[in-house]
């Protein structure tokens, strides 16, 4: 399955880089502490998480994360969106839960 | 290939094989917004040289992780780094307070992270086991109230093509 499709089927909006959507997703890890996205996410995994600032650009671009999706409606650092296109990063923003929005994706994808 | 120049600081080195990047970052303590830079540097003129993926990934987080600790834990810093075609050499040193006990900062799960830089989502006391496990080799020097000092070599495979 690829990010646009993903977009659709969660009510996804996309907030950077859209040029990215094309790109297929392996799988999703969830988590709010970056070193443990460093540690145990893997390549094209999309990344679920509230953080919002400007180094889960660098997490999501040195691990080749297919994407990241902001949860719980949280609004995204103005930093993070002008960055995320040069980062070559899909940020999407959902009202689910990390809850809700994990468990649509493992019945998509599993 | 032409000879290069011989590698200057390697430590138990072997001076016979040219140098294909060499490259120095500085690292500012506390400035966030910049955090990535060196490694995000790093990964792409590994990239440039065509190096396999998983070896790029393994230095990047290395690098990146080590990166953080800089910014988190120091005052100032830099990453310098020197990739020959059988090895990459990441240093990252600091001028910072030293860690006191390696033992104990090697642990998974310890970290002496301020509340305001665990909200940012660091501080879960994993990036040092995380650099160790990505290494061939890890040194770390540390003299307390005055930096530290990571070593950081990761073999690049050999038949692979560079
Ligand atoms: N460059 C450094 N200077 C001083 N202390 C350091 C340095 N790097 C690490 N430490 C010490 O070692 C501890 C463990 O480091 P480690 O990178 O594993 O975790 P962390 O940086 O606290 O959290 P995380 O890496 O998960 O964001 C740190 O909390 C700090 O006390
Ligand atoms: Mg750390």
């Amino acid at each position: 399955m690829n990010l646009a499709e993903l977009a659709e089927k969660l009510s996804l909006k996309v907030l950077t880089y859209s040029e990215g959507l094309e790109r297929n997703i392996s799988g999703c890890y969830v988590s709010d502490m970056l070193s443990d996205v460093m540690a145990n996410s893997r390549k094209d995994e999309i990344w679920i998480t509230i953080q919002t600032h400007s180094n889960i650009l660098a997490v999501a671009s040195l691990k080749n994360l297919s994407g990241i999706i902001i949860v719980n409606k949280r609004e995204v650092d103005e930093e993070t969106l002008k960055k995320a296109a040069s980062e070559h990063v899909t940020i999407f923003s959902s009202d689910l839960t990390a809850f809700e929005a994990a468990g649509r994706i493992y019945k998509l994808i599993r | 290939m032409i000879d290069g120049k011989k590698e200057k600081s390697g430590k138990g080195e072997s001076s016979s094989s040219c140098i294909l990047i060499e490259n120095s970052c500085e690292i500012i303590g506390g400035d966030f917004s910049r955090a990535g830079e060196a490694s995000m540097r790093l990964k792409k003129e590994l990239t440039g040289l065509g190096i396999h993926e998983d070896i790029i990934n393994r230095a990047g987080t290395a690098a990146f992780e080590a990166e953080m600790n800089v910014i988190i834990h120091a005052a100032a810093g830099w990453m310098r780094y020197t990739v020959t075609p059988e090895k990459l050499r990441i240093i990252v040193e600091d001028m910072g307070p030293g860690i006191q006990d390696i033992a104990l900062a090697m642990k998974d799960g310890y970290s002496t992270a301020p509340e305001w830089v665990k909200q940012m989502g660091w501080g879960a006391g994993m990036g040092l086991p995380n650099i160790k496990k990505n290494s061939d080799e890890f040194n770390i020097d540390t003299v307390v109230g005055e930096g530290t000092s990571l070593e950081i070599i990761i073999n690049i495979l050999k038949g692979e093509e560079i």
